[in-house]
């Protein structure tokens, strides 16, 4: 029989009907949805859907948070052969318009009244939108809007049609192919619309398996789902895999309680992109620093000697027996509890992914014995390509190529892959998909890479991001805007970066920093600020800064490819780079391209060799209203190292 | 949005008159609340405020004049029974257990709906045990209500003034009142606290159909969010009804402005 994922969900149900599907925190208690209650869930929201109108390879829209009853609409379409499309709970009204438009969306399943709202905003440009129904009533008594209505209508409407059409589900799901789509994932995309990736049951669940073979995942995984539904990592990781391995998948309170729901389900499985390692490593340091003498002498000497014997240990290495004995001793006394204060101890398989990790960061989580590890994928690929095997884990790859993956690396240095995970097309966009999927089935990934001698995958950049250096010292060398970035990020103190230098004769960079990290440096110094704008402009912090970047600079000096990608000069922007400004993606990348045009006149202050810049910059706040933000920028030169000839 | 079903008036108070010795905080006071509405009291500091809520809750027992609560007419009335009768209040100053959790602190809100003995409680025998557990389904619903999941095992001491403000709130919330009584919600907060505030007291009243009779220092929450307002200055009421009433009436402008004599 072939797989689709109402089908994995049912043979759970049947083989055990008691054991949790899901779990979510509500009123201080984790509450368990077993799976046959979940599988009449499923058939009664299906009920209610069919009733409603969808129709197989219609697309229904799901804007959410994780919500076990969110997850059953999921499958509710997908047993009904209509079309799940997931978007972002966070973005703005009008970022919807586009993927509804698209996909000609007339029903939505929404979270609670914020949600209700934006697609109340939306009436006028998706006036096809007829339904919506909502999981959370708060707020919601009032709305008199036609065509709205509580989830637990649906569900009762559905039981109702349950009742005298028993076997309408169980038809549709036997109707529904494994080669049918299952979901359409919209990419955040930098420039120009979104584009739909569709996948299928075939493609996710192919993907979900090999994840699961390689990690040895079981039923008896715990997972927390804290990441947006709409990103395919999360859908893989509580959804497809969830499926495939019939696993538990936890969700939280709310998005505010997440470390303390972290530490009470002490997930097995977990995933996180490297900023959420970063945050929780550096309220471990903060929190450090305000210890007492002794807990911070022996909590140093501690992660010096994890540091030292940590990463052998989890790569299976041998190590002396004294440093075994020390370390056991350290596990009693601090990387035990320090697991266990993180929400890890139990935490079997960890991965990272979506940015570069830093390698002090990345070593820091294998030193304390959590089996943190990378992956290389991205939603068109149905996330698995590459992963790390347990003990061979290094920052600066992202591991081998996994059952059913082939890579080769074209002549400009793009890495093409071949998988049965590629998605099938993009949505109604048949000039994209042949930009991407050649006919022989190779997935034109975009980044520029290698293979290092070991068979692992190692990325440089966003192959349409290597530029070139014009002119001066360094003419014609290659110039990595986000490798440099990266490695300024790696800085507690630096939030983002965005570097300049394709086309120019030298590089130079504009720093957004860390408001936590550098707003405690600057209490325990007595300095004074008032805010983000003040506090980046002070003299002080501009040291702080340039400091970090003279590193980077020697560190790129002893590379001779990327010793032209020196960062000569810098400033630090007067406010910080945000989503709701199209400066970041809601992925958090940053928009080079975007920025650069918005701060055109920064970028000629840096290059025109002024000292400072005066800018306003308009500024929308998250409840919608607009603002400006102005300030007189300092711009700074930072020194700059010969390239170290190797050879010497 | 539909608009809330104002009822009938249930608090009625007719004269009050409240003096300490000499001194006369309240001359002739009368108003009435309705059932369901945002009823605000406003003035200038030392207006009677906080002395006419205190009336009304039985802390202070006034010289003249009734307040009559759903048919009932009482000259003063009695704190403990006032609570009976489905009246809660929050504190101006706080008068929160700085030390114990969010969830203990909304907990002795149930206090009176407990009805198992001390000796039972302690022992959390038999009945008692069910009863904490049914109450703090209650109280879980009021967290959650409030959005303060993530502290509700943080001592309150430790948690910023907004939030005490909130918790403070969850505490009378979780005597099911049918009449809220709130000592300057407000006071002291900033920008954004004051718009969360205001968002969970029009939801209670919106949510539970509480009644609510607020005093407020901030003219432009008290304009956007109250039914009605009464204003007094000096102990007297120079004016009464909707706030677009209020805000044109000379008298509250020139207690407000002052007036050149």
């Amino acid at each position: 029989m072939q797989k689709t994922f109402p089908r994995l969900m049912l043979e759970h149900a049947s083989a055990r009907p008691d054991a949790p599907a899901l779990r979510e925190k509500e009123y201080g208690i984790w509450q368990s949805l077993s799976w046959s209650a979940l599988a009449t869930l499923v058939r009664e929201l299906a009920c209610g859907l069919a009733q409603a109108g969808l129709q197989r390879g219609q697309h229904i829209v799901v804007v959410a948070e994780n919500r076990p009853r969110l997850s059953a609409v999921m499958l509710a379409a997908q047993s009904l052969g209509a079309i799940p499309v997931p978007l972002y709970q966070d973005a703005a009204a009008n970022e919807y318009i586009f993927p509804i438009n698209n996909a000609d969306i007339a029903l939505a399943v929404v979270e609670d009244q914020e949600q209700v709202d934006k697609m109340i905003e939306l009436r006028e440009s998706c006036p096809q939108i007829s339904r919506i129904w909502y999981d959370d009533p708060r707020g919601l008594r009032n709305y008199d809007t036609p065509g709205l209505a509580s989830l637990d209508v649906l569900v009762e409407a559905g039981r109702a049609y349950n009742a005298q059409h028993p076997r309408f589900f169980d038809e549709q799901v036997a109707l529904g192919q494994s080669s049918d789509v299952a979901a359409m994932f919209f990419t955040s995309g930098t420039t120009g619309n979104p584009k739909g990736v569709v996948h299928t049951h075939f493609t996710l669940i192919d993907r979900a398996r090999a994840g699961a073979k390689f990690d040895k995942l079981g039923p008896a995984e715990e997972v927390l789902a804290y990441l947006p539904p709409a990103w395919i990592g999360q859908n893989i990781f509580s959804y497809a895999q969830w499926l495939a391995c019939g696993y538990v998948v936890n969700c939280p309170e709310s998005a505010s309680t997440v470390t303390i729901d972290l530490k009470e389900i002490g997930p097995t499985y977990y995933f996180a992109p490297p900023r959420v390692f970063e945050g929780l490593l550096t309220t471990v340091m903060i929190r450090m620093e305000d210890a007492g003498r002794f807990k911070k002498w022996l909590f140093r000497n501690c992660m010096d000697l994890a540091r030292r014997v940590g990463p052998a240990l989890m790569d299976g290495k041998p190590v002396g027996p004294g440093d075994k004995l020390l370390y056991g001793l350290g596990n009693l006394c601090i990387y035990g509890p320090l697991r266990n204060s993180l929400g890890m101890s139990r935490v079997r398989v960890a991965y990272t992914a979506g940015e570069a990790i830093g390698p002090d960061l990345f070593t820091f989580y294998r030193s304390i014995g959590i089996n943190l590890k990378q992956l290389y994928g991205s939603t068109e690929t149905a996330v698995f390509v590459c992963l790390q095997p347990d003990n061979e884990a290094k920052a600066d790859s992202v591991g081998v190529p996994i059952d059913g993956v082939e890579i080769r690396l074209a002549d400009n240095g793009e890495i093409l892959v071949k998988s049965p995970g590629l998605l099938k097309e993009y949505y109604k966009n048949p000039t994209a998909t042949a930009e991407v999927l050649t006919a022989d089935g190779w997935y034109h990934t975009g980044d520029a890479g290698f293979l290092d001698a070991g068979g692992h995958l190692k990325i440089i950049d966003r192959a349409k991001d290597v530029g070139r250096l014009i002119g001066g010292e360094h003419d014609g060398a290659m110039f990595a805007p986000k490798y440099v970035e990266n490695k300024l990020k790696f800085f507690p103190f630096i939030k983002e970066a965005v570097a300049f230098g394709d086309k120019r004769e030298r590089a130079c960079a504009f720093v957004n920093i860390d408001m936590e990290a550098v707003g405690n440096w600057a209490e325990k110094r007595n300095l004074p600020y008032a805010g983000y704008t003040d506090l980046a402009q002070k003299a002080e912090v501009y040291d702080l800064v340039r400091d970090c970047i003279e590193k980077v600079n020697a560190d790129l000096a002893a590379d001779t490819l990327l010793a032209g990608s020196q960062i000569h000069r810098f400033l630090i922007l007067h406010k910080e780079l945000d989503a709701d400004d199209g400066e970041l993606t809601r992925t958090r990348k940053v928009k080079r391209g975007f920025i650069g045009q918005r701060y055109q006149l920064l970028v000629d202050a840096l290059y025109g060799g002024r000292s400072s810049q005066f800018i306003e910059t308009p500024v929308s706040f998250e409840d919608g209203r607009k603002g400006t933000v102005s300030a007189d920028l300092k711009i700074m030169d930072v020194k700059v190292f010969p390239a170290v000839d190797k050879a010497a | 949005m539909a608009e809330r079903r104002i009822g009938e008036v249930i608090l009625d108070i007719k004269n009050i008159s409240l003096a300490f010795g000499g001194v006369k905080a309240l001359t002739d006071i009368s108003f009435d609340v309705r059932e369901h509405e945002i009823r605000a009291i406003i003035g200038p500091n030392g207006a009677g405020k906080s002395s006419m809520l205190n009336c009304i809750n039985g802390v202070y027992q006034p010289q003249q004049g009734s307040i009559n609560f759903r048919g009932q007419t009482f000259s003063h009335m009695n704190s403990r029974q006032v609570a009976k009768m489905g009246f809660a209040r929050t504190f101006q100053s706080l008068a929160l257990f700085k030390g114990m959790s969010v969830l203990d602190n909304i907990m002795t809100g149930r206090n009176l709906k407990m009805k198992c003995n001390l000796f039972r409680q302690a022992l959390r025998w038999g009945a008692a045990e069910r009863e904490e557990i049914e109450q703090r389904a209650y109280v879980e619903r009021i967290i959650d209500f409030l959005e303060i999941q993530p502290y509700r095992k943080t001592p309150v001491g430790r948690l910023p003034y907004g939030l005490q403000k909130r918790v403070d709130l969850g505490r009378a919330l979780a005597m099911e009142p049918s009449v809220l009584l709130l000592d300057e919600p407000m006071a002291g907060m900033n920008v954004e606290e004051k718009q969360d505030m205001c968002r969970f007291v029009l939801d209670v009243n919106d949510e539970y159909g509480t009644t609510i009779v607020l005093i407020e220092h901030d003219m432009s929450v008290v304009m956007d969010i109250s039914d009605r307002v009464v204003v007094l200055d000096y102990g007297k009421k120079i004016g009464d009804g909707t706030p677009a009433e209020v805000r044109a009436n000379p008298d509250v402008i020139s207690a407000y402005l002052g007036t050149s004599h």
